[in-house]
């Protein structure tokens, strides 16, 4: 049976807990043999956690007993490498948080332990959440398990491997440009990005702070909403995460598309970079299931989507640069360099960072420099003020956009590395959200001639989570593609 | 031109440390001379993943600051960072604000030699969190030579920096404002003001020009700063410096300089080239701060009188003069204690000043002064001088009362008592006393008779000697007059 809890939803999974059919202890014990599996075969995850997750089902199965209605009872979760989880290495990839651990939990992390969350495992991802393709870690690229050719998509790859091969039914990644999404529809999974400030910040490994947003990967819309509803509320260490009370994720969940307006991005075909045929049938093939589900389907214009890699490559450098200084080998992690300060420095970052952090925080600091600031780091600012508004007034007349998530399915490992700019309009779609600060659900829609994962996106207005998550489940419903399960589960 | 035909102008960047509790981002103490590293945590060590949360007290205790120097608090104001790498700044960056600082205009009012009062306008106050202390020399045998050690206790500390407008335009100028600032800070009790401890840090910005033209030259900043007779003995210093530099027909180079004690001179740290490039810009781990009409009215209102405005009241009120009433405003304690003085003995104000300011401040150190720790209760000063005002002693025996007065913790009542010290002002007694002291001195009489009358006080010393210094001195000396000029 906990074979098949495992295979199947989160929310089945802890019903089962909740109702004492399966001991939270044995759904560890089976999770923590899969995401061995799992590490292995793909590269999943980077360390996996016994200790704590058997101290945690431990805790779970008392708390069941003396009658606590945790929503997700023993859920086994595993957590992407720049999210703290106490007593537990986190490197964020990086070669320069060699030897590093956490002292406490982040606040999602503790709050999905708190929901009865039992955490297995870290996940590899891109150093510092920076790549689409997870092939920027320090410790080694993750495999796709529809094909190991394939990337999982990044930066949380190693978070959507791991939920894609049934080795957990629920991870959580950071997304800072479409690093939850991206990942999430290359692997055939449901990944959510909340409304910028709704889950707190507080114990993620900061790369872009204006857009980090921690969200869940999983393999239903149902379970990636009683995630984000744990993960959700305002956080008095976390001073831009959103006051007053998140809205109700689980109860209109089933409402369907009726009477809401969908809007296709028009400038989704025109995309610099292209569309792959099959994303492009499946957008459409989208936008008429909607349809048939009673949406009010129309094309909807967001002009500036086009300059939002530009912006995205401004904002998000400029604030790793800064984010990254404080790994200077001086405190903790990996010290390098013998002799003065200036080679402590030198040494230390030359070699515990790797090539695409360099070139981020290069960039980054050029964007802040004198002389350079306002006509690079300032006009970013700007123009990401006129995309918000340029969302504002479509949504005047929609009340979500769909677009794809990724323009192309998973593409073979390595296939991008050479070529950076590339890489970066792997995030075309799902940068424009992230700069807006909106919620937006990557939800999978069936699979390619070649057999691999299409999702498509969905952006609402701030705040607009359930109507969000309410679309993805009628998009989810008509497609059955939640079925779908790929070569490479491990059991 | 030769070097004295130029004029310094001077602007001061003065770091006050606030006296909160806790740091400005995390719930750390605030603490000063705790073993290394041990007021520190996962915030202010800047460990992966964590966040500032600002600590509203600080804001209050600035805008207290702010408030009593009569800037303009905005709105809304944005904390930057400041980046650049050193061990003892955990983040890579400072949080301070640049662009949109807490509070803008405003002054702190010199005195002038003739009383009035001299604005020295502030461009800005802004709050930033404290770096950590780095040693470079390192006392203990087992850490290896030429290595450098950090201690992050004071990482994260309040602090708000108040720059002036270039308005000094003498180093005792500079050395005045910063004892009235530190006045200042503490009488609103925003910072204990102590530089030793490093509360008060201060850099200078000096240029000198032609006196008596308007353009200013190029300026110098002077860092290293520690004491306020330091940041005098630089500013003499750079400017007799740069007027001998331009009286010799040389430039003065855009740089900033270290004042080093020992010598009691600059030397150049970075030039103008060599500047830092912070590449500051908002903090996105903290939002904009408001500061709302309510939180401002409610500091505003929380605030006490303020130095000047006290020794302007306690002048007019008290008719003390200007200067005293100044004086008497050193410090807040300082001015309570004396209008406590005065409330035990409302009928001489005056006298009681000049007991205060010149008996009492005389006998103890400046901290003392400073934090009002007078070692007599003010009703004791008050019973003194009323001794004095109703005749009952006079005042040089009041001088010798005093002393035993600090020393016993008696009052003056008692120890007049035990010491029958009470005045002699027996008409009938003194008066004997009086007709003894000139009928054995016939020459000085006649001295007196032949038109030096000042010798009276001769008189009146003999008088006073032969009665054990309890003659009321003006009775002796109305009874001596009756007598010699008959």
């Amino acid at each position: 049976m906990i074979e098949g809890l495992l295979d199947g939803p989160a929310h089945e999974l802890a019903a089962a807990v909740r109702d004492g059919r399966v001991r939270a202890a044995e759904v560890a014990e089976a999770a923590l043999r899969r995401a061995a599996k799992a590490k292995e075969a793909h590269g999943s995850f980077l360390v996996l956690s016994p200790e704590t997750a058997r101290a945690q089902a431990a805790d779970v199965d008392r708390r069941i007993a003396s009658g606590e209605p945790l929503p997700l009872a023993g859920v086994p979760l595993a957590v992407k490498d720049n999210i703290n989880v106490a007593g537990l290495p986190t490197t964020a990839g990086s070669r320069i948080l060699a030897g590093f651990a956490s002292a406490d939990d982040a606040t999602c992390v503790a709050r999905l332990v708190a929901g009865g969350c039992v955490v297995v495992g870290k996940t590899s991802c891109d150093e510092f959440g920076m790549g689409s393709s997870n092939e920027n870690g320090a410790w080694g690229p993750v495999r796709n398990p529809w094909d190991p050719t394939r990337v999982p998509g990044g930066s949380s790859g190693g978070s959507a491997a791991a939920v894609a091969a049934r080795a957990v039914p629920l991870a959580i990644g950071t997304d800072t440009g479409g690093s939850v999404r991206q990942p999430a529809a290359l692997c055939g999974l449901v990944g959510v990005k909340p409304t910028y400030g709704r889950v707190p910040r507080y114990g993620l490994v900061a790369f872009a702070s204006s857009l980090d947003q921690a969200g869940p990967l999983a393999r239903t819309v149902r379970d990636a909403a009683l995630a984000l509803s744990a993960m959700s509320g305002p956080d008095p260490r976390d001073s831009t995460s959103l006051q007053g009370a998140p809205p109700d994720l689980l109860s209109g969940l089933e409402r369907g598309a009726e009477g809401l307006r969908v809007g296709v991005l028009a400038e989704a075909e025109g995309a610099e970079g292209g569309l792959h045929r099959d994303v492009a049938a499946a957008f459409r093939r989208t936008a008429d299931l909607l349809r048939a589900a009673g949406a009010a389907v129309a094309p909807v214009s967001v002009p500036r989507v086009a300059l939002a890699i530009p912006v995205y490559y401004l904002v998000a450098t400029a604030e790793a640069s800064s984010n990254l200084s404080r790994f200077d080998g001086v405190r903790y992690g990996a010290r390098q360099g013998e002799g003065d300060l200036g080679e402590l420095y030198r040494a230390s970052r030359s070699r515990g960072f790797g090539p695409e952090v360099k070139r981020r925080i290069l960039l980054g600091t050029f964007a802040l420099s004198a002389g350079y600031h306002d006509a690079y780091y300032g006009r970013a600012q700007k123009v990401r003020g006129l995309l918000a508004r340029d969302f504002s007034e479509a949504f005047l007349a929609c009340d979500a956009i769909l677009c794809p998530t990724s323009p192309e399915p998973a593409f073979p490992l390595g296939s991008k590395t050479g070529d950076p700019l590339s890489m970066y309009l792997a995030d075309v779609f799902t940068v424009p959200a992230s700069l807006a600060g909106l919620p937006a659900v990557s939800v999978p829609v069936g699979l390619s001639s070649e057999g691999l994962p299409i999702g498509m996106q969905l952006v609402g207005t701030a705040g607009s989570e359930p109507t969000l998550l309410a679309l993805a489940r009628a998009v989810e419903k008509a497609s059955g593609a939640a079925a779908d399960r790929p070569p490479g589960a491990v059991r | 031109m030769p070097a004295d035909a130029y004029e310094p102008v001077i602007g001061l960047e003065v770091h006050c440390q606030l006296r909160t509790r806790t740091k400005l981002f995390c719930p750390c103490p605030v603490v000063f001379g705790a073993p290394a590293n041990t007021a520190v945590c996962p915030v202010c060590l800047g460990y992966p993943g964590v966040l500032p949360v600002l600590n509203r007290e600080a804001v209050s205790l600035a805008l207290r600051v702010a408030l009593a120097t009569g800037c303009t608090v905005r709105e809304r104001s944005v904390f930057e960072r400041k980046n650049y790498f050193y061990p003892d700044l955990p983040k890579g960056y400072q949080i301070s604000q640049y662009q949109r600082p807490l509070a803008v205009g405003g002054a702190v009012p010199l005195v002038r030699a003739d009383g009035a009062l001299r604005p020295v306008r502030l461009e800005r106050i802004h709050l930033e969190e404290d770096a950590g202390k780095s040693m470079h020399e390192v006392p203990w045998d087992d850490v290896p030579t030429g290595s450098s050690l950090v201690d992050l206790n004071r990482a994260g500390t309040p602090l708000i920096e108040i720059v002036t407008e270039p308005d000094l335009a003498s180093p005792e100028e500079a050395y005045d404002y910063l004892v009235r600032l530190r006045r200042l800070v503490r009488w609103v009790e925003a910072s204990d003001g102590n530089m030793e401890e490093g509360s008060l840090r201060c850099d200078a910005n000096v240029s000198v020009r032609p006196r008596g033209t308007a353009a200013l030259g190029t300026k110098v900043e002077v860092k290293n700063l520690n004491s306020f007779a330091h940041v005098r003995k630089a500013l003499e210093h750079e400017i007799a410096r740069q007027s001998d530099l331009l009286a010799r027909g040389g430039t003065v180079v855009q740089e900033t300089r270290l004042f080093e004690t020992g010598s009691g001179t600059t030397r150049p740290m970075r030039s103008k080239e060599e500047a830092m490039d912070y590449r500051y810009f908002p903090d996105p781990d903290l939002g904009v701060l408001v500061v709302d009409d309510a939180w401002r009215d409610s500091v505003a209102a929380s605030l006490p009188e303020l130095p000047d405005a006290r020794a302007s009241r306690l002048a007019a009120s008290l008719g003390l003069p200007a200067a005293d009433a100044q004086l008497v405003c050193l410090s807040r304690p300082l001015a309570d204690w004396y209008e406590a003085a005065v409330a035990a003995h409302p009928s001489n104000p005056k006298g009681l000043a000049n007991w205060l300011l010149s008996e009492l401040l005389a006998r103890i150190p400046d901290a003392d002064r400073q934090a009002g720790r007078i070692p007599l209760a003010p009703e004791r000063l008050a019973g003194l001088v009323a001794r004095i005002d109703d005749g009952t002693i006079s005042g040089k025996i009041a001088k010798e009362l005093l002393g035993a007065m600090i020393e016993s913790g008696k009052g003056a009542d008692e120890l007049i008592a035990e010491r029958g010290l009470v005045q002699l002002s027996d008409e009938g007694l003194l008066r004997e006393a009086v007709s003894s002291v000139v009928a054995r001195s016939p020459e000085q009489v006649a001295t007196y008779r032949g038109g030096k009358t000042a010798t009276i006080g001769w008189f009146v010393g003999q008088v006073l000697k032969a009665t054990g210094g309890k003659a009321n001195p003006a009775l002796v000396n109305r009874l001596l007059r009756e007598v010699l000029d008959a």
